[in-house]
């Protein structure tokens, strides 16, 4: 993979190392998000968003978002508040083998919960099943459905999204 | 002939602002739009936008949209909906076509101009077939009227515009079959081309449509890479079936009524082509009107606003409404944000366009 200004999506190692990707360790007993936005944009809702100050932008407001690790509880309000739909909440040990992820997802259907779904990776590529644990619709959201579905921890970091239904 | 202190050209989020502004420092208002509602562009963008808090960041294009209108029914100016501004002449005075069929001149002491832009087209073996669409064309058909322009889509250009209306158009059921761009990087915000990535869309990066085939209508795109110079490489053609061709190449200002008003123009590249000659205050070399938004360089509606915002109250202080100590002190706070959002790597290619501009000269 050529990396994000050539195949679209960001790669592991462009990822790595950015302030706001905190990595398996950080995320192994706890949920913590993922904000994988590595390029200078002028944009902020997140750390607007974020209740418990854990995003900080700062300016120029080109800055990355950078993540304050100790003090995102995982809540999830700033997935479906970042336009660039660039964040996700994950879990490492969720339980036993399994692993989850809360991802923002913005087309019809919508999956139901307890449902089987394929899950992909940045570039659109299936990579296992998940169990769709909850679709969290709330108003707070804006229209932007929360997806929570668990996979296995193999597949920890490169889970993204679902195939669409 | 009827006579408003200040009239707005163009109801997108520069002219709603400029007119909310103006109406807020007492001036009479007479807003014009072409279209059945004002709005501009926003209407069509039901995506969350970027920019800041202030800049309502995270809100949908089109909830800005609706705010702006509520903002200007309270502040009671008067709006002319279907209503085309066909002409300016001497004095600020102004030809408009209502309903396509009714006549009227109308004056402004002070005019503002928000036109906004229009796509650019490029041309290839084929491109008149039907199928073959601007990008913005598509998202007013699946956005605006609820129609689907095709099954299956081929876009061209992959910067925020392109990789938007892809995004939307998956959303609204169809297949992107891939995104085309002739650069060796992408164009558009990271966090966007991600988001069609991840629902399995492909770039093409160095790469261009050379050929649109079918039989009455687009059944295939032939796409080829191309070299540094732009050309097409031999052999490297790839067939891509699809019914459907965006073009997202790019937009330019348009700028014929600063043109008529004889306004001066200056070249530059990075905003979109000709633009006019525009002053701190968003007025331009003639006496009266002013400019905001996509007319004065193609950028965002973050920064259409805050252009709009100083425009209106450049004219309020034009008429007299407003002292020359308060103008600059709101001159200076607004100038503060837009170079707040013209900043980092995308933006400061346009800080820098725009500060040519205003010096009168030409990018080289
Ligand atoms: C796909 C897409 C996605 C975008 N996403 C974002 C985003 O996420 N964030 C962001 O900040 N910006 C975004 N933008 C950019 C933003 O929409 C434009 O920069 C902004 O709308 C420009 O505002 P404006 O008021 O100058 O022009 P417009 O919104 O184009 O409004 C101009 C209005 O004037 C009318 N008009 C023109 N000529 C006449 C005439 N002679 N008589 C009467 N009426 C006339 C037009 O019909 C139109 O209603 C996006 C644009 C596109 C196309
Ligand atoms: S998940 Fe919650 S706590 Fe963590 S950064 Fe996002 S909004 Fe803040
Ligand atoms: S809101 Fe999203 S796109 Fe904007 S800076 Fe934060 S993470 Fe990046």
């Amino acid at each position: 993979m050529k990396g994000l200004k050539i195949d679209g999506a960001p790669s592991i190692d462009e990822l790595r190392g950015t302030p706001g990707y905190p990595g398996i360790e950080r995320a192994r007993k706890r949920s913590i998000a993922f904000i994988e936005c590595i390029e200078e944009i002028p944009c902020n809702p997140c750390e607007t968003a974020c209740l418990r100050g854990a995003i900080k932008v700062g300016r120029p407001i080109t800055n990355l978002p950078q993540l304050d690790e100790d003090k995102c509880t995982g809540c999830a309000l700033c997935v479906a508040a970042c336009p660039g739909l660039a964040i996700y909440v994950k879990t490492y040990d969720y339980r036993e083998g399994m692993s989850l992820i809360k991802f923002p997802y913005e087309y019809l259907p919508l999956p139901e919960e307890g449902r089987e779904v394929e899950l992909a990776d940045r570039y659109g590529n299936t990579l296992c099943k998940g169990k769709v644990i909850k679709v969290d619709v709330s108003a707070k959201n804006n229209r932007t459905a929360i997806v929570w579905a668990e996979y296995p921890q193999e597949y920890f970091e490169d889970v993204v999204t679902m195939i669409r239904l | 002939m009827r006579v408003w202190d200040i009239v707005v050209v163009g109801g997108g989020p520069a002219g709603l602002c400029a007119a909310i502004e103006a109406a807020k420092n007492g001036a009479r208002v007479l807003l014009i739009d072409e279209n059945s509602r004002p709005g501009g562009q926003l209407f069509k963008q039901i995506h969350k936008f970027f920019g800041s808090a202030e800049h309502k960041a995270g809100v949908r294009g089109l909830e800005i949209g609706l705010q702006l209108l509520k903002e200007t029914k309270e502040l009671g100016m008067d709006v002319w909906l279907n209503s085309k501004v066909c002409g300016i002449y001497d004095d600020n005075v102004l030809w408009v076509v209502k309903d396509e069929r009714k006549s009227f001149q109308v004056k402004g002491a002070a005019v503002i101009l928000c036109t906004g832009a229009v796509e650019n087209s490029i041309s290839f073996e084929g491109w008149t077939l039907p199928g073959v669409m601007g990008a913005g064309a598509a998202q007013t058909m699946i956005n605006v009227n609820r129609v689907l322009p095709g099954r299956k889509v081929l876009m061209v250009g992959s910067g925020n515009v392109g990789v938007i209306v892809s995004y939307q158009l998956l959303q609204a059921g169809a297949e992107v079959a891939a995104i085309v761009e002739a650069a060796p990087r992408l164009g558009a915000y990271g966090v966007h081309t991600a988001k069609v990535r991840r629902a399995g869309v492909p770039f093409y990066v160095s790469h261009t449509i050379v050929r649109a085939e079918g039989d009455g209508k687009v059944e295939r795109a032939i796409i080829a890479r191309v070299d540094e110079r732009f050309k097409p490489v031999d052999g490297s053609e790839i067939a891509i079936n699809v019914d459907t061709i965006c073009l997202a190449t790019g937009l330019t200002p348009l700028a014929e009524l600063a043109w008529i008003a004889g306004c001066k123009f200056v070249f530059n590249r990075v905003l979109g082509g000709h633009v006019p000659w525009h002053d701190r205050y968003m007025a331009t070399s003639k006496k009266g009107i002013y400019i905001a938004g996509d007319i004065t360089g193609i950028e965002e509606a973050s920064t259409a606003m805050e252009e709009g915002r100083l425009a209106g109250v450049s004219a309020a202080a034009a008429i007299g409404l407003i002292d020359t100590e308060r103008l600059e002190k709101i001159a200076g706070e607004i100038w503060e944000r837009l170079d707040a959002l013209r900043c980092g790597p995308f933006g400061e290619n346009r800080k820098i366009a725009k500060q040519q501009v205003m010096a009168g000269g030409d990018e080289q």
